[in-house]
Parts: structure tokens; C-alpha cells; sequence
């Protein structure tokens, strides 16, 4: 498990350095030309294809195809795979503490959110995003929603990108979770169930 | 002069204040043994041990000032307590906190720094584990999780870390289904025993060499040794004997090859590695681990201690008589030596000891419970099981004994009442729990409600038992032991 976030995380650093060897000051403004909007853009092709991995090659697979092993969120106790979004973060967090060559951070939201602790660190920006793209009457539908908000302190560039639901294992885990609740969609295959938050401070 | 005087009068007497105090201060810093007086305040228990070695703490890494509590770095605190954190998956390692998106709760509290939350030489505020900011900290960020469980709606968050359930760092003591795992336990499991150590074989894995035993006609001392005491007798009936570790293993200085009459903890490490750095983690030796300081001794302890051992220094020959090699006296006795604590002296009346004593005349290896079974258990560690050394490692805070100790041979609910219950811990476990825990009631009600049939019998058979017999028995009593696979019938 762990050489699989390692391989992720790795993965992300590489796809998303393609030219911005330069440290100082913002990745929009970085060597060759590539802005924020474009590296969050590169970052979210491997988040995304990661993901659909995870969930479809290994935890559907494993758990509801062969039956060899359950998912469980105390994966450590019960000695199973992590779910999904627990690996998404495990990511998410071992890039947060990584050295990398410009600053950036990426993390899973919903408007149907399964983790309520996670949901509290929803802002405004992410709100309006996430509307967006999972809104099918919306422009942004089912496409990335880009924009910028202030944290800490600090300018970030903000880019919402939708998480689809890829297999199975997740539809079903959402739509009979304990914490679903009776205003939420019944999801199916390709629906947005949420976005892939990706931040880039501005200079 | 005397008009230069009056008037210079208040200069003078600030200067004459400076040169005492500063003097005083030189004077400790360069000559005086003791240099407490520099302290800026009362230091916590999990440190006073190391408290004159300040650069263990304050490192120099550029700071505006080390000297101040903000000015220590994580990375000192990880120097001593990073592994641990990593082996138990810290469930707030400071990674967790750097998205952005937390800032919402780094607003509240500072979950970033070691220090925002465990202030040093600040004794008026300092509660258990060393935490310097109030209890309810958890209400920064897991109010939701309050108003969203049902068995924690009426709870207030000055519990969370102080009833047993929830630990900051290491938060697996009480996972909901390991809980639930373990429910309807016995009291006392089947037949309980600790596992074999395997500290020869362990060795011998590493790459060494079986050699054969040696004995007194082996013994490689100089003649002139081999007379002194019953030195030669006890190796001679010792297991290091036995293993043929010989004289010169020990004594001899692995340069020069000269005789060292009292070989240090260097020489122990040669075979026992792990155990001696597990030791130099604990209280007991973690002075050991800084070069500067001398030995822990009990007269520096701040819990009771005999007078009698006040000045004995603690190595791995506190416990281990080299010769002897005696691991019984090592597990009990030696600890009675020096701890006057009422834990510790309630220990000979305690069933504990009952089991101890009956393994020592004979009885069933591993079912005695001496200290050292519940302070230094004896964990897996990569498919070893080594005796941990660090004896506080399984009481920050106490539940953590529940996975590597108490439930070797106590059903889960049992355990955990009696680790909640001072009174128990206080005359050594001499009587059964006289409060329970809700902890597990919470989590399987929880399971029942979402359908968990195998739990619901369970609680139905228990409530049975206790009906059928409502003066003579406690449900744990009268409860299947889940280990030995009973079924239920619905």
C-alpha cells in the first residue's frame, strides 16, 4: 500500500514538474511558459487516472469482483484496503509533506459529502466549483471550474475538476453509506459525485 | 565623594545587582553540580530526566530564539518521540495540516507545532501527556463528529482525551470495530499465557554464528577474575553460558583487548540491540542517550522510591545481573528494588502475583504476571517477538496496554474497565473493576442498530445470563468466549 502512494505521489510530482524547474516565486509565473491553470490541468490528468485505478483495478476488483479482501474505512485494524478517498488523501497528505519544487496541494470535496469533518473545509470558492461542475445544467458540467481565493493570508489559485464515479464499489458505498443523507443523489456509473480540489499559491 | 556617591547612589546599586546576579549565574553555569537554578520552570514528566541537557530540546536551527518555547523546533521533539509517532500512524501528523484548507481550523489552534500544544517549565498549566492548553481541544475541528454520533451527543469535549477513548497522536486504542471484535469476551480468556520470546534465535537470524556452550573450563578471564565472588558460578549456570558467550565478550575492549571490569551498556548492544535502545527511550534510560548526563538514578525519580536504592544508577545491569542472566529476577524483583509506589507495593497481594509465584514453582510458562508482563510486554515486532524495553511506552496514556498486555489474557471489556478505575490501578488490581467502561456499549449499539445481527445475539445471550442469574453473576462471567468460536443460537 504504501509503495502504491509512493508510486502516486511520485507520479504527480514528475507529471506536474515538466519544465518548472525554477523554485522562486509562483508556479504561474514559472520557466516555459506553463501557467497555474495548465499545471493543475497536467496535476488533475494523473490525480484523476490514479484514482480510477485505485478504485476500479484494485478496490473494485479485489472487493466486489473477487471477494478477496474488504475495503474498510479502519483499514489498519481490519487489515483491508483503504477506501478510495482514504487513499486520496493518504496522497494527498504525503505530497503535503514531500519537498517539491513549487507549492501546490490538492484534496476530494462534495456537495454530497460522506465526511462531514472533511466537508467543514469547504470554501466559498470551492462551494461555487463544485456547483459548477457538478450542476448538469451548468456550463462547467462534467469540466473544470478555475478560479482564486484567499486562505491564511495568502492568494491561491483555486481549480475544481470532477470526480466521476468510475465502478461500482463507489456508487454502492455512497448510496448506502450510514452517513448519506435522504436529500442526496442516487448515483450511477459516470455521474459527478464530487471534485478534485487542486490550490496553487499565487506570487 | 560622599556627594558623588548620593547622587550615583541608584547606578551603583544596579550595577552592584548585575555583578551578584550575574556572577551568581556564571558561577552556576561554569562550576556549581547543580544547575537547576537555571531552569526556566518546572519541567514535565516526560522530560525533567533530560532536563539539564537543554540542547536536547532547544536546537540551534536558526531561529530568532531557541530559548523561548516557540523557538523549539519539531524536529527536536521528532529527534526522540518521530519514530513512535510513525510505528502508531499519527492520526494529526503536522503534514495533515498543511492544505490550505485548513486554515479554517490552524485559526483556533496551531496544529503544526509541537509546542502550541506542549509547552515546557510551565507547570501550572501542564495536564497528563504533557498537554499545556485546555482539554476541550478536540471542539477546534470535531464538533460535527459530536453532533453527529448519538452515543456522544450528551458528551462534553473535556472527555474526549481523558475517559480512555481518544488519544491525539495514536488514536487506534479503541477503533469502533475493534471494539465490536471483542465483544461478550470473558473476564479471563481461556488458558492465557504470553508469548515465547526469541531473542536467541533473533541473533542467530541477524547473521551470527551458533556457537557452542561454554563452561567454567572455558571461562577466558584472567585467572585472578575467576576467583572473585561467584562470578565463574553464576556464568557458568547462565544462559549466556549456555548461548557461549565467554568472559572476554564482555570484558574485553573490543580495541585494546584489556580487561574492563564493569563492561557499560556498549557491550550489551553487540547482542541485544534493540532491547538496549528500546531502554534508552523509557525513563529509565533515555538519560543513557545523551551523552552528557550520568545515569538515571531513584533519588531523581519523582515518583516514590526506596531510600535504600536512592543512588543505585540504572543500566542494563540494574536489572540483568550479567552472570545470573536471571530474567525472573529481572522481571519482578528488581523493579521492587526501587519503585515504593502503592501500585507497586499492592503487587504481592494482587492475583498477579498469585500467577507469577505459581509459574515460578512450576507452573504453566507465561501465565505468571510479574511487572515486567505488563510494563515490558512482549510485542511482534518484523515477526519477532522481542520484550520491550521502553517501559513507558504502553502507558501514553494506559489504554494502549490494551492491544499488547491486558488482552493477552483479559476479555476486551474487562480490560478496559480496569484501566479506567484508579482506585484498581492504585492497590494493584486486587479486586474486580467496580465501573464500566461505555465505550464498547456505544459502538455496539451502534453495529446493532446498522443491523449487526452476530452482536445482537450476543447481547441477547448476555442479558439471558444475566436474567437467569441476576446476584451471582456480571454479564463479562457469563458471557461465550468469542475466542474459542461458541455458536450462538438466535
Amino acid at each position: 500500500m504504501k509503495i502504491l502512494i509512493i508510486l502516486s505521489t511520485a507520479a504527480i510530482v514528475m507529471a506536474s514538474a515538466i519544465n518548472l524547474t525554477s523554485c522562486g516565486g509562483s508556479a504561474e509565473a514559472a520557466a516555459a511558459g506553463y501557467n497555474a491553470e495548465q499545471v493543475a490541468e497536467a496535476l488533475y490528468t494523473v490525480l484523476k487516472s490514479d484514482r480510477k485505478v485505485y478504485a476500479s483495478k484494485i478496490v473494485n476488483r479485489l472487493v466486489k469482483e473477487e471477494g478477496v479482501i474488504e475495503a474498510h474505512e479502519e483499514w489498519q485494524e481490519n487489515k483491508a484496503l483503504l477506501l478510495p478517498a482514504q487513499f486520496f488523501r493518504e496522497g494527498a497528505e504525503e505530497v503535503d509533506g514531500a519537498e517539491k519544487p513549487f507549492e501546490f496541494s490538492y484534496s476530494l470535496q462534495s456537495l454530497w459529502p460522506l465526511n462531514f469533518e472533511n466537508a467543514k473545509k469547504r470554501t466559498p470558492a470551492v462551494m461555487e466549483g463544485l456547483a459548477a461542475v457538478s450542476d448538469e445544467s451548468s456550463e462547467f458540467y462534467g469540466k473544470k471550474w478555475v478560479g482564486e481565493e484567499e486562505l491564511g493570508g495568502r492568494k491561491y489559485f483555486v481549480g475544481i475538476y470532477p470526480d466521476r464515479a468510475v465502478a461500482p464499489a463507489c456508487w454502492d458505498c455512497h448510496n448506502h453509506h450510514d452517513n448519506r443523507k435522504e436529500e442526496y443523489p442516487e448515483f450511477k456509473k459516470n455521474d459527478v459525485m464530487g471534485g478534485i480540489v487542486i490550490r496553487i499559491p499565487k506570487a | 565623594m560622599a556627594h558623588w556617591l548620593q547622587r550615583k547612589k541608584n547606578t551603583l546599586l544596579w550595577l552592584a545587582l548585575t555583578a551578584v546576579i550575574g556572577g551568581y549565574l556564571t558561577y552556576i553555569q561554569t562550576s556549581a553540580k547543580d544547575k537547576t537554578p537555571l531552569l526556566p520552570g518546572i519541567t514535565t514528566h516526560g522530560h525533567y530526566q533530560i532536563e539539564m541537557e537543554c540542547s536536547a530540546c532547544h536546537v540551534n536551527e536558526k531561529r530568532e530564539n531557541v530559548f523561548t518555547s516557540s523557538g523549539v523546533s519539531n524536529a527536536a521533539c521528532n529527534q526522540c518521540h518521530g519514530e513512535d509517532l510513525t510505528a502508531f500512524s499519527d492520526s494529526h501528523p503536522v503534514r495533515k495540516f498543511r492544505n490550505p484548507e485548513n486554515a479554517i481550523f490552524l485559526e483556533k489552534i496551531d496544529a503544526m507545532s509541537c509546542v502550541a500544544c506542549h509547552q515546557e517549565h510551565n507547570q501550572k498549566i501542564t495536564q497528563e501527556m504533557g498537554v499545556t492548553i485546555p482539554n476541550d481541544y478536540c471542539a477546534h475541528c470535531h464538533e460535527v463528529t459530536l453532533e453527529s454520533l448519538d452515543s456522544h451527543k450528551e458528551l462534553s469535549f473535556l472527555s474526549c482525551a481523558t475517559a480512555g477513548c481518544h488519544n491525539f497522536h495514536d488514536n487506534m486504542a479503541l477503533a469502533p470495530s475493534f471494539l465490536v471484535k471483542h465483544y461478550g469476551e470473558r473476564d479471563i480468556l481461556e488458558a492465557p499465557v504470553v508469548p515465547e520470546t526469541n531473542a536467541l534465535q533473533r541473533w542467530l537470524d541477524e547473521g551470527n554464528k551458533e556457537r557452542e556452550p561454554v563452561t567454567a573450563e572455558n571461562a577466558d578471564a584472567p585467572a585472578a577474575k575467576l576467583e572473585i565472588g561467584t562470578a565463574l558460578h553464576d556464568w557458568e549456570n547462565s544462559a549466556h553460558a549456555r548461548a557461549g558467550v565467554n568472559c572476554s565478550d564482555c570484558h574485553d575492549d573490543p580495541k585494546t583487548g584489556t580487561w574492563i571490569e564493569q563492561p557499560g551498556m556498549s557491550f550489551c548492544m553487540t547482542c541485544h540491540e534493540t532491547e538496549s535502545v528500546d531502554f534508552q527511550k523509557g525513563k529509565h534510560g533515555m538519560r543513557l542517550a545523551h551523552v552528557g548526563l550520568s545515569p538515571m538514578k531513584p533519588s531523581m525519580a519523582r515518583q516514590p522510591m526506596h531510600e535504600i536504592a536512592a543512588h543505585a544508577e540504572l543500566s542494563c545491569n540494574s536489572c540483568h545481573d550479567p552472570h545470573t542472566v536471571d530474567r525472573q529476577f529481572a522481571a519482578q524483583e528488581a523493579c521492587m528494588q526501587c519503585h515504593a509506589d502503592s501500585h507497586t507495593l499492592n503487587y504481592t497481594n494482587s492475583k498477579h502475583y498469585a500467577l507469577w509465584t505459581a509459574e515460578l514453582a512450576g507452573g504453566v510458562k507465561g501465565s505468571g504476571v510479574s511487572c515486567a508482563t505488563c510494563h515490558m510486554p512482549r510485542v511482534e515486532r518484523n515477526g519477532e517477538i522481542i520484550v520491550n524495553h521502553n517501559q513507558n511506552a504502553n502507558l501514553t496514556p494506559n489504554e494502549k496496554m490494551l492491544r499488547n498486555t491486558c488482552m493477552e489474557c483479559h476479555g476486551m471489556q474487562f480490560a478496559m474497565d480496569a484501566l479506567s478505575d484508579h482506585a484498581l490501578i492504585h492497590n494493584n488490581f486486587s479486586g474486580p473493576p467496580t465501573k464500566r467502561h461505555p465505550g464498547m456499549g456505544w459502538a455496539v449499539d451502534t453495529a446493532i442498530a446498522k443491523g449487526n445481527e452476530e452482536l445482537a445475539a450476543i447481547r441477547k445471550y448476555l442479558e439471558a445470563a444475566v436474567d437467569e442469574n441476576p446476584e451471582g453473576l456480571t454479564p463479562a462471567d457469563s458471557t461465550p468466549n468469542r475466542q474459542t468460536n461458541i455458536t450462538i443460537t438466535q
